[in-house]
C-alpha cells in the first residue's frame, strides 16, 4: 500500500494549482492527481498554418468533440448551453480568454440587496488580498482606475486598444456608456519568465509564446519546486471514507490505467462545477448513499453556467481580426439591478476584436451571410477582417433544477460513470439576454456595422461551471462551509467553482482561484484544530 | 490518415463538384475554385475525423442527385445543392466547413486576401496602441461602484 500524503488535491487546473502552491509553505507532504497530462507549446495551434481548422477538432473547446484520452464524456443533450473545458494540468486556464474581471463586492450579497438568490458567508473585504495575491501571481495587465469595478493593481499595463478598441471605444462614447480596457493575465512585457504578448491571435485554445497565464506556467513551477508532487494521466474515480466518516484518501487509475488506492490525511477537490460534483456523487457509499458530502442533497444543484447573448457585426474600417488576443475591452453599464428594465440583477460586457479568415468563412456561411457561388468571393472580402462582436456575460442566478447528476448510461475510457447536465433558461436570464443584444446592437449600429448576427445563448458557451457544492453556513443549505470545509467530512474541502452561492455577471477564474488561496490560508491558520 | 482511399471515386468527383459550387474560381480575385486540384487533395489528405461524416454527407448528396452531380444539368446540379444546404444536416455543415478550412489556407487564396503565408507563431502582430484619451468621457462620468452592506 502506497504511504498517506498530509493533503491530497484532486485536479491540477486553476484552483488545485492556487491551493497547491499556498499549502506547500507548511511543508507537508502533498500531492496532486490529475488525469491530464503537461502541455507542449510547441504543439500549440498558432505554430501551426492550419491553426484554425485545428478549433474544429483535435482543439475543441468542447471535450466531446476532442475526445482525448484525458477528456471525460458529458451529456448535455438536455441543455442549451454546452459544457466547454480543458483536462490537463493547467485546466482551462489552458484554453480560455483570460479575461480577468473579479466579482464585484455587491455580488456576494445578492439577497440582501436585490431580495433574490442567498448571501454569500464571506464578503468581498475577505478575499482582497487573495485576489492581490492571484493577480501577481498569474501576471495581470489593465488599467488601475476602472470607476465601475472593483479596485484592482496590475503589474503590467493594458493591452493595446487597436483598431478593434478604438472603434468600439468611439461609439460608446457617443452613447454616452461604460468601457474600459480590461484587466487580462495577458503579459504586455516580459514578466516572472514568460514572455510579452506578441499578438499571434486568437489566444483562447492556448498560447505558445507563453504570453497568456495558465497554471501549468505560473503556480506550478513554484508549487513543484517547493515540494508539491504532481502525478499527471492519474483519473480519480472516487474519494473513500473511514469507519469515523471521514476521507481516508482516493481510488485511481494511473498513467496505464492500472487501478490504485492513495491514502490520505485530507482530501481538496478541485475539479471544477461538473467534475466536482460528479466524482462526490462516484464517491457514494453504504455511509454516504447519496454520494459524499451530499446531506443536504445540493451536490450537484444550483449549476450555474452565465449565459452569453453574443451579437455581432461587420464595419467599413478594418478590425484587428485575428491579429491580437480576442477580448480587449470591458463594460459594466449593465452590471447593476435596476428593476426598470424588467429583470433582477444584471450583465457584464466583454467586447471581440474579430476573427480569423477560416472562422469568418465557416460561421458565416453557417449564419446564411456568406454565400455559395459568383457573390462568394466579393462578400467574403466585405466580412473578413472587418467584424467586431459583442458578448454579454448574463449572471445565471441558483436554481435547484439545472443540475448534475451521473449519466445512467455513458462512461468515461476508465468505465466510470459521466456526468449528465440539466439545464433551463430562466425567464429573468431570458429577459437579460433580450437586454443586452438589444444595447449590443445599438452599441454596432452607432459603430457603422451592418450583417448583424446573434448567438443567444453561444451555444458551446458553457466555460463558466458554477454552484454544485454551494458555500454557507447553513449544512441543510448549502455542502462547504464558509472556508471550504464540507460540512459532512471533516477533512474533505472544494475550492473550486462549485462552491459559489451565486455566479455575478463576469467570468469566473479571478475569483475562483482568490477562493483557494484564501481557503488554502484558513486552513493554514487552522492546522492546529483543522477536523473539530 | 488519408481519406484518399476511403472515399470512392463517385464520392471524390462529387466533392469537387460540390466544392465548386460553394467556390467558383475568379479571374476578378486571381483565385482558384475550391475544385482546384491542389485543395481537393489537402481535403482529402487532412480528413481525419472528419471522414465519416463527410461520408454520410456525399451519400445524401448522392442520393438527391440520383447520378453523379457533374452529369446533373445545371439547373438540376443547383436544386440539389440548395436542398443538401438546407437539410443536409451536421454531415453537410461538417462537409461545407471541411471545404473552407482548406480553401482559406492555400496559398494563392490567402495572397489574394493580402494575408501572410505563415503560422501565427513566432513572429506574431503588431498592434497599434490607440488614443487612449478616448478614456476621458468615461472618467468624467459621475458614476460609482455598486456598495455592499
Amino acid at each position: 500500500m502506497k504511504e498517506p500524503v498530509d493533503v491530497l488535491i484532486i485536479g491540477a487546473g486553476a484552483s488545485g494549482a492556487a491551493v497547491a502552491w499556498s499549502l506547500a509553505e507548511t511543508k507537508m507532504h502533498i500531492l496532486c492527481l490529475e488525469q491530464g497530462g503537461w502541455m507542449n507549446p510547441a504543439e500549440y495551434p498558432s505554430t501551426g498554418r492550419d491553426w484554425e481548422a485545428k478549433f474544429f477538432g483535435e482543439w475543441s473547446s468542447s471535450p466531446n468533440v476532442r475526445g482525448r484520452p484525458e477528456d471525460y464524456p458529458i451529456n448535455d443533450d438536455n441543455s442549451p448551453i454546452k459544457v466547454v473545458n480543458y483536462n490537463a494540468v493547467g485546466g482551462s486556464t489552458v484554453m480560455y480568454t483570460a479575461h480577468w474581471p473579479r466579482l464585484h463586492p455587491s455580488d456576494f450579497k445578492v439577497k440582501t440587496l436585490d431580495g433574490v438568490a442567498d448571501d454569500w458567508p464571506i464578503d468581498y473585504d475577505a478575499l482582497t488580498p487573495f485576489f492581490e495575491e492571484n493577480d501577481r501571481m498569474m501576471g495581470t495587465s489593465g488599467l488601475s482606475g476602472d470607476p465601475l469595478s472593483p479596485l484592482t493593481h496590475p503589474p503590467m499595463p493594458q493591452q493595446p486598444l487597436g483598431l478593434s478598441g478604438a472603434i468600439i471605444g468611439k461609439a460608446m462614447n457617443k452613447l454616452g456608456w461604460h468601457w474600459w480596457p480590461s484587466d487580462t493575465t495577458v503579459a504586455t512585457m516580459d514578466y516572472e519568465g514568460r514572455a510579452r504578448c506578441i499578438n499571434l491571435g486568437h489566444c483562447t485554445p492556448a498560447c505558445a509564446q507563453g504570453a497568456k497565464s495558465s497554471t501549468d506556467i505560473t503556480y506550478w513551477p513554484h508549487a513543484i519546486r517547493a515540494g508539491v508532487e504532481l502525478r499527471t494521466h492519474c483519473r480519480v474515480r472516487e474519494i473513500t471514507t473511514d469507519e469515523n466518516g471521514m476521507a481516508s484518501g482516493v481510488v485511481y487509475y494511473d498513467k496505464d490505467g492500472v487501478e490504485q488506492f492513495q491514502p490520505a490525511h485530507v482530501v481538496i477537490i478541485a475539479c471544477n462545477g461538473v467534475g466536482t460534483p460528479r466524482l462526490l456523487l462516484n464517491s457514494a457509499s453504504s455511509r454516504f448513499p447519496n454520494g459524499l458530502a451530499n446531506s443536504s442533497g445540493l451536490v450537484g444543484k444550483n449549476l450555474m453556467f452565465h449565459p452569453y447573448a453574443q451579437i455581432y457585426g461587420y464595419v467599413k474600417e478594418p478590425t484587428d481580426s485575428n491579429r491580437a488576443p480576442p477580448t480587449c475591452l470591458w463594460s459594466k453599464e449593465w452590471y447593476d439591478t435596476d428593476l426598470s428594465r424588467g429583470f433582477v440583477r444584471g450583465y457584464g460586457v466583454q467586447f471581440v476584436r474579430g476573427a480569423g479568415p477560416v472562422f469568418e468563412a465557416v460561421i458565416s456561411e453557417q449564419k446564411g451571410i456568406l454565400p455559395w457561388g459568383e457573390d462568394h468571393h466579393r462578400v467574403f472580402r466585405k466580412l473578413n477582417g472587418h467584424r467586431l462582436g459583442f458578448s454579454a456575460i448574463c449572471e445565471d442566478l441558483p436554481e435547484e433544477h439545472n443540475q448534475v447528476t451521473l449519466d445512467p448510461v455513458l462512461r468515461d475510457s476508465h468505465g466510470i460513470p459521466a456526468p449528465k447536465i440539466d439545464y433551463k433558461l430562466s425567464e429573468n436570464s431570458r429577459k437579460m439576454m433580450a437586454h443586452a443584444l438589444a444595447r449590443g446592437r445599438e452599441i454596432l449600429e452607432t459603430a457603422g456595422a451592418t450583417d448583424i448576427c446573434v448567438n443567444s445563448p453561444i451555444p458551446w458557451g458553457g466555460w463558466h461551471l458554477l454552484g454544485t457544492a454551494r458555500m454557507g453556513t447553513d449544512p441543510e443549505r448549502s455542502v462547504v462551509n464558509e472556508w471550504g470545509r464540507t460540512h459532512d467530512v471533516k477533512n474533505l474541502f472544494i475550492v473550486d467553482g462549485s462552491i459559489f452561492v451565486t455566479s455575478g455577471g463576469v467570468n469566473p477564474t479571478s475569483t475562483i482561484q482568490a477562493l483557494a488561496l484564501y481557503i488554502a490560508d484558513q486552513m493554514k491558520q487552522r492546522l492546529a484544530n483543522l477536523f473539530d | 490518415m488519408s481519406a484518399d482511399n476511403q472515399l470512392t471515386p463517385r464520392q471524390r468527383d462529387d466533392l469537387r463538384v460540390i466544392a465548386a459550387m460553394i467556390i467558383p474560381a475568379s479571374d476578378e480575385y486571381k483565385v482558384p475554385g475550391a475544385d482546384d486540384p491542389a485543395i481537393q487533395a489537402d481535403i482529402l489528405a487532412t480528413l481525419g475525423r472528419d471522414t465519416k461524416p463527410m461520408t454520410a454527407a456525399l451519400d445524401h448528396l448522392a442520393r438527391l442527385a440520383g447520378m453523379p452531380l457533374a452529369d446533373l444539368t445545371p439547373e438540376a446540379r443547383d436544386s440539389v445543392a440548395q436542398e443538401f444546404r438546407k437539410h443536409g444536416d451536421a454531415p453537410a455543415a461538417t462537409l461545407v466547413r471541411v471545404v473552407l478550412q482548406c480553401y482559406y489556407r492555400d496559398d494563392r487564396v490567402l495572397r489574394s486576401l493580402g494575408l501572410e503565408l505563415r503560422a501565427p507563431f513566432p513572429k506574431g502582430h503588431v498592434l497599434p496602441d490607440g488614443d487612449w484619451s478616448l478614456l476621458d468621457p468615461v472618467r468624467a462620468r459621475p458614476v460609482s461602484l455598486r456598495r455592499a452592506p
